[in-house]
């Protein structure tokens, strides 16, 4: 018995060092080789300095939590946005909270566009995401969101729908997956534009 | 559904259809010692690993030899990782400062990664450090799966070989496992997710000022690496709590493909391994093709049911799939992947006892739900854990000769190995102890006030929440209704428990039954022979699994998302 307690602590200290020490960190020389800057968060720069990772939403809030008319906002989340303790609400599809939530997102949505009260909302614009990080929107959710942003800086509204066509991320090959707007991205090309 | 989500599902097929038999045929290679190309690469590494370890590379072992190693090496990696939790606030690579681990959650989360459940109770960004997550909890993603595979590998060779007291050798088949499958898939992997996007980074969070003049802090890891051997080991443990939902862990369309076949490459494969170790390539397609009906069976409900929306949102939410609009229940989703191959992901986890998920599954559909938790019950065979989904399958498919021996009056065998009282009676063990474990937990649990008050959803839901934690760890799948807050000591403890009892309990009878066939000489087929090759046997086991898993759970499954979903659609 005692042999075989040893054979197996001396396997597992092998083990350790090849898959706990040797697999990341040999794994970690290439890929910074191979892919430099690839697989450090897809960080976003504007006017020369890192704002935000183009896969993790942000928030556009006012100091008041209000948010912000000249941003696209991104989907709700059950997080508040805080990337160090993603998450979801994990409400069933039946909990009265959900559904209360989703009414007062809904209602929050229309005022805040200027939308006629019984007009449909794309259910992305008034969900949690499973991150509570989900950088994007869809881009019904973008068009309803147009109007406000262009009224709020200015701009006409032509110039803000080029942009939501720019940061739309079509199907990955024209197959997989969804086509998104990734609402940083807007968002940074419309400061940059009315910066100018 | 819509038509694309369709093509995402036939890619994955078609993906799987074109690499699993040659996965498989190199995997059987692997285990015969076979010469083949990699040696020039393995054998260097393994010799080394052998001197270390004293370990007699020709030696074989008795099905008992067998099981001491696998027991004494989950037992020594539960102390060492139970240690390291406990002390990771004074060793280095802790670039988060983050404490050592309470003890209730040390012992649950060192059980849940030596058994392959990888069931967390904690939020990685926060609990582990560095150190934890690579030495600790990453170690464990490649040897418990590699412990997985050997033990099938066991059963394989018990039932291809004959009148023989030994399997094989546990330190060299774990060792190969390792160097020669999981090692050199894992790093392929983990290169192509970070290509497209997955961090690979092992500085400190990164803090940063946002546009609109906020702090948000960016979390950094080892995540590509990690990634890849938590999906191809069916472990589950991510680094981030909310799993591969998370777009560093899972930052697009294809990753998240990727990502699903990863989780069915190694289970599937093995079906056709089994089939060239016994040179009956037909036996191995039988095994594949039950577990293939299973699996989409149970993905194409997922991803139905998820894409059809949740209707108690009401008229004023738009969950119709458009050229705009992303359709379906989004709540818990990500809109990059879409609800239905976010359902197929969540499904073929739930089917290979994995526990990544990419979406929130407490927020499921009643009935989407269900088929998560179905998937479970069927005790990981859909195509079920790396190596437990093999051995769990080839103990169904002699349940399933005794039965069809006892309905037609044949003879019971399997593979030209007579079944008999011996076998039957460790098949019935292992049959009946994840249910028994599981149901019994569950109603202890529910009968607590201080384990309920753990529920987020309450009624028929909150029942769900509790039996979906305890079948989940049963089954060493690790997924979650991540609702229910597990972190409590009574919570740690009793999923502990439960966890092992679904590993060790299962794996000690699957090896008695190894040890028994492989001394068994082999008996001619004759009339009374029921062919195990046929789509007719196939079609049998499918029948087998749902019929005993539905006699065992439909009361349960009753009283949760069947209630809900009534409830919901009244």
């Amino acid at each position: 018995m005692r042999r075989v307690l040893r054979t197996a602590a001396l396997m597992l200290l092998a083990m350790t060092v090849l898959t706990g020490l040797a697999y990341p960190l040999v794994l970690t020389g290439v890929i910074d080789a191979a892919l430099p800057g690839r697989a450090h968060g897809s960080l976003v720069r504007a006017d020369g300095r890192v704002v935000g990772s183009a896969l993790i939403a942000q928030p556009f809030l006012g100091p008041g939590g209000q948010p912000l008319p000249q941003y696209f906002q991104p989907r709700p989340s059950a997080v508040h946005y805080d990337a160090m303790a993603s998450g979801g609400s994990n409400l069933g599809p039946s909990n009265p909270a959900l559904l209360a939530a989703t009414r007062r997102r809904v209602a929050a949505y229309r005022a805040l566009n200027g939308l006629a009260p019984g007009t449909p909302v794309p259910s992305d614009a008034v969900t949690t995401s499973g991150s509570g990080l989900d950088p994007d929107i869809s881009i019904a959710n973008a068009d309803l969101q147009a109007a406000r942003v262009a009224r709020a800086r200015h701009l006409p509204l032509a110039t803000v729908r080029g942009l939501i066509a720019r940061a739309t991320q079509p199907r990955w090959l024209g197959i997989l997956g969804e086509p998104v707007v990734n609402v940083l991205e807007l968002n940074v090309s419309l400061d940059r534009l009315t910066r100018r | 559904m819509t038509t694309n989500d369709l093509v995402h599902f036939l890619v994955l097929v078609a993906a799987l259809a074109l690499t699993v038999p040659l996965l498989g045929r190199y995997m059987a290679r692997v285990y015969e010692g076979t010469p083949q190309w990699i040696d020039r690469l393995a054998l260097p590494l393994e010799r080394v690993v052998y001197r270390l370890t004293g370990v007699d590379e020709s030696a074989e072992q008795t099905w008992r030899g067998y099981a001491t190693g696998v027991l004494a090496f989950s037992g020594i990696s539960i102390v060492v990782l139970y240690a390291i939790e406990r002390l990771q606030g004074h060793l280095p690579l802790n670039p988060g400062h983050v404490p050592g681990v309470l003890a209730p959650l040390s012992w649950n989360t060192a059980v849940s990664f030596v058994t392959n459940t990888n069931w967390q109770n904690y939020s990685g960004e926060t609990t582990m450090s560095l150190l934890t997550q690579m030495v600790g909890l990453t170690v464990q993603n490649f040897v418990s799966a590699a412990v997985g595979i050997s033990v099938a590998v066991a059963l394989i060779r018990g039932l291809a070989r004959a009148r023989t007291r030994t399997l094989g050798n546990f330190w060299v088949d774990l060792t190969r496992t390792v160097t020669r499958v999981l090692l050199p898939l894992a790093a392929v992997a983990a290169v192509i997710l970070a290509l497209n996007g997955v961090i690979q980074d092992l500085g400190a969070p990164t803090v940063i000022h946002t546009l609109s003049g906020a702090h948000q802090t960016l979390p950094s890891g080892a995540v590509a690496t990690q990634e890849a051997i938590k999906e191809l080991g069916t472990n589950g443990g991510g680094p981030f709590n909310a799993n591969s939902a998370h777009p560093f862990e899972n930052p697009t369309a294809f990753t998240n493909l990727f990502e699903t076949w990863l989780l069915l490459v190694i289970p599937f494969a093995l079906a056709w391994t089994f089939g060239a170790m016994v040179r009956n390539r037909r036996q191995g397609l039988a095994i594949l093709a039950a577990m293939t009906i299973l699996w989409a069976g149970s993905a194409l409900s997922a991803m139905a049911l998820e894409a059809h929306g949740n209707p108690l949102l009401g008229p004023g939410v738009t969950q119709r799939a458009s050229a705009t609009v992303v359709g379906g229940n989004l709540t818990g989703k990500e809109l990059r992947f879409g609800a239905a191959p976010s359902a197929l992901f969540n499904a073929s986890a739930t089917a290979t006892s994995t526990g990544s998920t990419d979406s929130t599954s407490d927020s499921y559909t009643s009935l989407g739900g269900g088929v998560l938790l179905v998937n479970m019950m069927l005790g990981e065979v859909s195509p079920g854990g790396v190596g437990s989904g093999l051995y769990g399958m080839l103990i169904l498919a002699m349940l399933s000769v005794f039965i069809a021996g006892l309905m037609v009056g044949r003879t019971p065998e399997y593979l030209g190995k007579k079944v008999q009282a011996a076998e039957m009676k460790l098949v019935a063990v292992y049959i009946l102890l994840v249910p028994f474990v599981a149901l019994v937990a569950t109603a202890l649990a529910l009968s607590l006030p201080s384990a309920r008050a753990a529920l987020t959803n309450h009624g028929a839901h909150g029942l769900t929440e509790m039996l979906y934690a305890f079948v989940s760890t049963s089954n060493n799948n690790g997924s979650a209704f991540a609702g229910l807050n597990g972190n409590t000591t009574f919570l740690n403890t009793l999923l502990g428990v439960c966890m092992l009892l679904g590993r060790f309990g299962l794996i000690v009878p699957t090896l008695a039954i190894a040890g028994s066939l492989g001394r068994k000489g082999r008996v001619p087929d004759s009339a009374g022979t029921l062919p195990t090759d046929t789509p007719l046997f196939a079609t049998l086991l499918v029948g087998v699994t749902v019929i005993v898993v539905g006699l065992t759970y439909f009361p349960v499954l009753t009283l949760g998302p069947l209630v809900e979903h009534l409830v919901t659609h009244a």
